[in-house]
């Protein structure tokens, strides 16, 4: 029996800022009508955190809910409870139309950290106004880094969670490590993590 | 000659010299020097030759409008060509070379196309080499292209690194003089988010060179301290070496910094490029001094009045002991002043206006200068570099009235705004009469996606040239974006300019107004492309009447300046050869960039191993270590084959071939789509999607379907699998996963919203690996966990369950003809599946394959491939899958398109498979040959080849082919082109070559 891993191992980097692969961690997507009472209710009470406002996302210790799209969140939690909150999502759910499914295996995650650097990290990699008082912890944001699509948002008030699909992982990885390279600091946001 | 002076240069530190080369010879300079200054101190005075006629060119300019001096900087993996030594910074160690010369800088052999000038005027190339039409390609190209051409491209990879940077402000002042800096002052001071950038390394622009005095003190006081209040607000960024490149729709802006080209070798990127969403964006680009036109206006020596002032006042550097002044305006007798202060001789100031009463050419007057009003120069005396000028009136033919020896020139033709980015979106200019130059109309200013105007121009680059109004100029425009924003624009206190006041410049555009022929043949407008006065006349006498036309014609303002200096003149001189005024002429368009920005900021970090994603499965570690040719599929790199020992890739893949259907095979099938569709109306979705039954399909059963697009054309196949009632999981080919899952999304949100289904991509949770062979079932009953007996598991069915204690969906399809099984378990247990495999698969003989394997063994069973068989214009029909076409539906995407009267037309060709007569492999897409020619003297076809390969298990070439009425001509021996301009005989076969009843894989 073999355990589950990671896309590269938990590979890390420091540069300007810190890169190193977190997880695997346990994530669940879920489709449906986000504006129905009833939905809310079993995605707070599966994931085990507030529900989300439109762009945010709300995290305690290891477990999450995001906003994905209009009709889409993500649930996050440790990465043995995600089959247990897929099966507990089907039937809390019942008829109600939705889709529940474990994804923690299609994704990566990283963790960039160092305050102000972090933030010019993702700055060169993703068209995102970063600046400390346009990105907050509780936002999230799907995005692209260069030529691939992400999400991130801010682990805390220094660093962020990112994460990517599982085969680009290394590219993902390469990209930040290039753009964490020393003599990379831009100096735009100085004033403030 | 030119030299350093014993005294002064505000930008230069004496204290640190920096060592360097020009064209090999060692030279020195001080930290702060340009590589133009560093070279003028040096009495460089050559920098290069001219494009055309291979003519001895110098320094003209001291910024970013320079035409002259462009060099090739550094060796092999840092060389870079055409870059202006102008805006080079000095460091020791640099190394330039002249361009365009051969075989030396000072005796060129191309210089005989000067003699021969008069043979090549404009549009030169389109009369001469038009005909014969095969002696462009083969002998005028070759010539142009080894006579032509400034710097040589870079023959070794960059060494250096680059990046993007994305910024999201209020406000963008681009330019750092003082109209720059007293906006950033009044945006700043309102709270807005302000970004300023500036092209060069210091701050101030011309104010501090001018002399001008900013509230009774000198200007570079006020540039100092407004610096410090700038660095003190927290919400303004000052950013220097940054060149405001392009200004685009919605605020897009893009700054080309340049972080490291003065201090080479050190950590960090060398440029940065910008990418900037401003709400509001100031252009405070200043003005760029326009030459004269008189004869021998090229030669070194001659330069712009602003370009001496700035190398006496910046860098201490004289370009000649005498330096004879001529212009048309004011302005440039600071120029005289300024070298008559520093010990220098001016032996006459040629003003072309009647009258100079001015209060800066009295001052010249005081200062003893010989000032000659209503003159101009007839032509300037000297080879490689000015020894003299005659002087003529200007409102004459060019008669010589005097000579006067002298070592450089100092030329003015008044003053343009630099109205690039204004222009780069859609800002409209208007014609100043008075100051003789186009300047931003803020009337039409460029417009975002509201409508409402989001570029201001400040300070000279709106016209506003005189100090005084320049900083009040720059104090509306800061405070006029603020307000456009809705900030509050606070008071304080605005400082005040002081200069010399200047009476209006006469516009002259050509000097003596009245000048022959000879004198305008050697009259030039554009230095670096080598366009004269007589060309561009010569242009509107031929009818290029378009000011678009004229400059493509005679390619004045296409060389890498963009026509900085020339435009202006050129487009006067137009005007006046069509007797028209200059605003109807109007100017060229303004392209983004403003100067060239280097390919590798462009590029980004985008090289290398980040140069583009490439995806990998959780098993890519493994087919790497072990021996995989890979091939791309997507951005994915899949395992072609895997090659032993010696084995060539043919043979490794004839192996493969061999052993999987003898024995065992495992194939990484991790990158095909894995699509999860569910909802209450999933069956009812799929069966619109698929040409096939999807909703009739049970639980725990898989089919095969096809997907047509609504032009009724193959888009993509795979395998479906009904997981529950709601729920179904679409297998797609490799490179269809993103696109076949847009085209869900795509169907659902925007036709089909009224169908409840959601869909999930799922390709990237799995990791899916082909068990395939005699000894599939071997393999998995001893890996253990799941019953897949004949009883079990039929073929398609699927089945959830533990394999090797790993959970796992196990699909029983087979693409080969063989028993086999595909097993999906989660990524990340992946390649501990496929080590489990690999370890208890060798009592059964089994090998990995590749895609080619995988194509061979399909092939063999006339099974189709996406991208193989089709080509976007293939229908099913086309492929003999009727059977997978159903009937019963009233509808599915592309049923109604395969109705239309050329999709039914008997006439399309066909599949079929071939077998060739001498057992050879037909060469990929080549074409069955038909009698006859047609209209255009082509052979005539009746069909091509769309697989073909070798197949180790029939031991003979096998292909498929689309042929005309190709299923009526069983039996029938068709020939087909080959490379070598032989060709083949096949003959026309049913496509499944091998074990045509499936007993193989129903084990």
């Amino acid at each position: 029996m073999s355990e589950p891993t990671n896309a590269l191992g938990g590979v890390r980097y420091d540069g300007i800022a810190m890169i190193e692969e977190a997880g695997p961690r346990g994530m669940v997507t879920l489709r449906g009508d986000l504006d129905a009472p009833a939905f809310q209710k079993v995605a707070i009470g599966v994931a085990g955190v507030a529900f989300p406002a439109r762009r945010a996302i709300v995290l305690d210790g290891d477990r999450g809910l995001a906003w994905m799209s209009p009709d889409e969140l993500l649930l996050m939690m440790p990465y043995e409870a995600a089959g247990d909150a897929v099966a507990a999502l089907g039937e809390r759910l019942g008829d109600a139309h939705h889709l529940a499914v474990d994804v923690s295996d299609a994704r990566a995650v990283f963790r960039v950290s160092g305050g102000a650097a972090a933030r010019e990290v993702l700055a060169k990699l993703c068209p995102v106004d970063l600046s400390p008082a346009a990105f907050e912890p509780g936002q999230i944001r799907r995005t692209r880094a260069a030529q691939v699509p992400v999400a991130f948002w801010m682990a805390d008030d220094d660093s962020f969670d990112l994460v990517c699909f599982r085969s680009v992982a290394r590219y993902v990885f390469d990209l930040l490590s290039t753009a964490a390279a020393p003599g990379g600091t831009v100096g735009y946001f100085r004033h403030g993590a | 000659m030119s030299t350093r002076l014993q005294t002064g240069g505000r930008l230069i530190d004496r204290a640190h010299r920096e060592s360097f080369t020009f064209n090999g010879r060692q030279m020195a300079g001080f930290a702060g020097d340009t590589l133009a200054s560093a070279l003028l101190a040096n009495d460089q005075m050559l920098v290069g030759r001219s494009f055309k006629y291979h003519r001895p060119r110098g320094v003209v300019a001291s910024g970013a409008e320079e035409p002259n001096a462009l060099v090739g900087l550094g060796s092999g993996a840092r060389f870079e060509p055409n870059q202006r030594a102008t805006t080079t910074e000095l460091f020791s160690g640099l190394t330039a070379t002249s361009q365009n010369h051969w075989p030396s800088l000072d005796l060129d052999v191309g210089i005989v196309n000067d003699s021969l000038a008069r043979f090549l005027p404009a549009g030169f190339y389109y009369k001469m080499f038009m005909n014969p039409r095969p002696f462009w390609k083969y002998v005028y190209e070759p010539f142009i292209r080894q006579s032509a051409g400034l710097g040589r491209a870079p023959k070794v990879r960059d060494a250096d690194r680059y990046e993007h940077f994305h910024a999201f402000v209020d406000i963008l002042v681009i330019g750092g003089g003082i109209a720059g800096l007293q906006a950033a002052l009044a945006a700043g001071r309102a709270g807005a988010q302000v970004l300023v950038m500036e092209q060069t390394a210091h701050w101030g622009g011309r104010a501090p060179v001018d002399g001008v005095r900013i509230d009774g003190r000198p200007a570079a006081d006020w540039v100092a301290d407004t610096l410090a209040a700038l660095d003190g607000m927290e919400n303004v960024t000052l950013r220097r070496r940054t060149m405001g490149a392009g200004v685009y729709d919605h605020g897009y802006v893009l700054g080309y910094e340049r972080v490291t080209d003065h201090t080479p070798c050190t950590e960090g990127p060398r440029h940065r490029l910008w990418r900037v969403r401003a709400r509001q964006v100031v252009t405070a680009t200043g003005a760029i001094e326009r030459p004269l036109s008189f004869a021998g206006n090229d030669l070194p020596g001659v330069m712009l009045a602003s370009a001496v002032r700035d190398y006496a006042v910046n860098w201490a550097v004289s370009p000649g002991d005498r330096t004879v002044l001529v212009t048309n305006n004011d302005d440039a007798y600071r120029t005289a002043i300024c070298l008559k202060e520093a010990g220098l001789e001016v032996p006459v100031i040629i003003d072309a206006r009647a009258e100079a009463a001015g209060e800066l050419p009295q001052a010249a007057r005081g200062l003893g200068i010989r000032v000659e009003t209503g003159k101009g120069i007839a032509r300037v005396k000297g080879g490689k570099r000015v020894t003299g000028v005659t002087l003529c009136a200007q409102a004459g033919e060019g008669a010589v009235l005097e000579e006067v020896a002298c070592d450089a020139i100092a030329m003015s033709g008044g003053w343009s705004p630099v109205v690039h980015l204004w222009s780069h979106c859609g800002g409209k200019l208007t014609w100043d009469a008075e100051q003789a130059h186009f300047r931003p109309d803020a009337e039409h200013a460029p417009t975002s996606h509201d409508g409402r105007p989001f570029v201001i121009a400040a300070g000279a680059a709106n016209g506003a040239l005189h100090a005084a109004a320049t900083l009040s100029d720059g104090d509306a425009s800061g405070k006029a974006a603020v307000k456009a924003l809705g900030f509050k624009a606070k008071g304080g206190a605005v400082a005040r300019a002081e200069a010399a006041g200047e009476k209006p410049p006469a516009p002259v555009w050509m000097m003596p107004q009245g000048a022959d022929i000879k004198l305008r043949a050697k009259t030039w407008l554009d230095f670096q492309n080598d366009v004269k006065v007589s060309d561009v006349q010569l242009a509107a006498r031929e009818g290029y009447e378009s000011v678009e036309h004229a400059k493509r014609y005679t390619t004045l303002g296409m060389a890498t300046d963009q026509g900085k200096l020339s435009n202006i003149n050129g487009l006067a001189v137009l005007a006046q050869s069509l007797g028209e005024e200059i605003p109807q002429v109007g100017t060229t368009t303004f392209r983004p960039p403003y100067t060239p920005i280097s390919m590798g900021a462009i590029a980004g970090e985008a090289r290398g191993p980040v140069f583009q994603p490439l995806r990998r499965t959780p098993m890519q570690d493994w087919h790497e270590q072990n021996g995989a040719d890979f091939e791309p599929v997507g951005q994915w790199r899949r395992p072609y084959c895997y090659r032993r020992g010696g084995e060539s890739r043919a043979d490794a893949v004839n192996r493969e071939v061999r052993n999987t259907r003898q024995n065992l095979g495992l194939l990484d099938a991790s990158t095909l789509g894995k699509l999860l569709v569910k909802g209450p109306d999933a069956g009812r979705f799929l069966d619109m999607l698929y040409t096939n039954m999807m909703s009739s399909l049970k639980p725990g059963r898989c089919r095969y379907g096809l997907m047509c697009n609504e032009n009724g054309f193959l888009m993509d196949d795979g395998v479906v699998a009904r997981i529950d009632d709601q729920t179904f999981l679409c297998h797609t080919t490799t490179g269809g996963a993103e696109h076949i899952h847009a085209h869900m999304e795509e169907w659902l949100q925007t036709e089909w919203w009224d169908m409840k289904v959601h869909v999930a991509n799922l390709t990237e949770q799995f990791a899916q690996i082909g068990i395939v062979g005699p000894n599939a079932r071997k393999l998995l009953e001893k890996l253990g966990g799941m019953d897949v007996s004949k009883e079990a598991m039929a073929f398609m069915d699927w089945a959830d369950g533990r394999i090797a204690g790993i959970p796992a969906r196990v699909f029983r399809i087979s693409f080969s003809g063989e028993l086999s099984f595909e097993v999906a378990v989660p990524a990340s247990r992946g390649r501990a599946l496929w080590d489990a495999c690999v370890e208890a698969g060798q009592e059964f003989g089994l090998m990995p394959y590749g895609t080619e394997a995988l194509h061979v063994m399909r092939a063999e069973k006339g099974f189709i491939m996406i991208g193989d068989e089709t080509d976007g214009t293939v229908i099913p029909q086309d492929l003999g899958l009727h059977w997978a076409i159903s009937k019963k539906k009233a509808d599915y995407l592309g049923k109604r398109a395969q109705a239309r009267s050329h999709m039914t037309d008997p006439d399309r060709w066909q599949l079929v498979g071939l077998e060739t007569l001498d057992g050879s492999v037909i060469p990929d897409g080549a074409h069955a040959l038909a009698e006859g020619h047609n209209a255009n003297g082509q052979r005539k076809t009746q069909g091509r080849v769309t697989s073909t390969y070798y197949s180790p298990t029939l031991g003979r070439g096998i292909a498929m082919a689309l042929v005309h009425h190709g299923p009526d001509r069983m039996g029938e021996v068709i020939r087909f082109a080959r490379l070598d301009g032989g060709d083949v005989e096949a003959r026309i076969v049913d496509p499944v070559f091998y074990d045509k009843d499936g007993e193989k894989q129903n084990v």
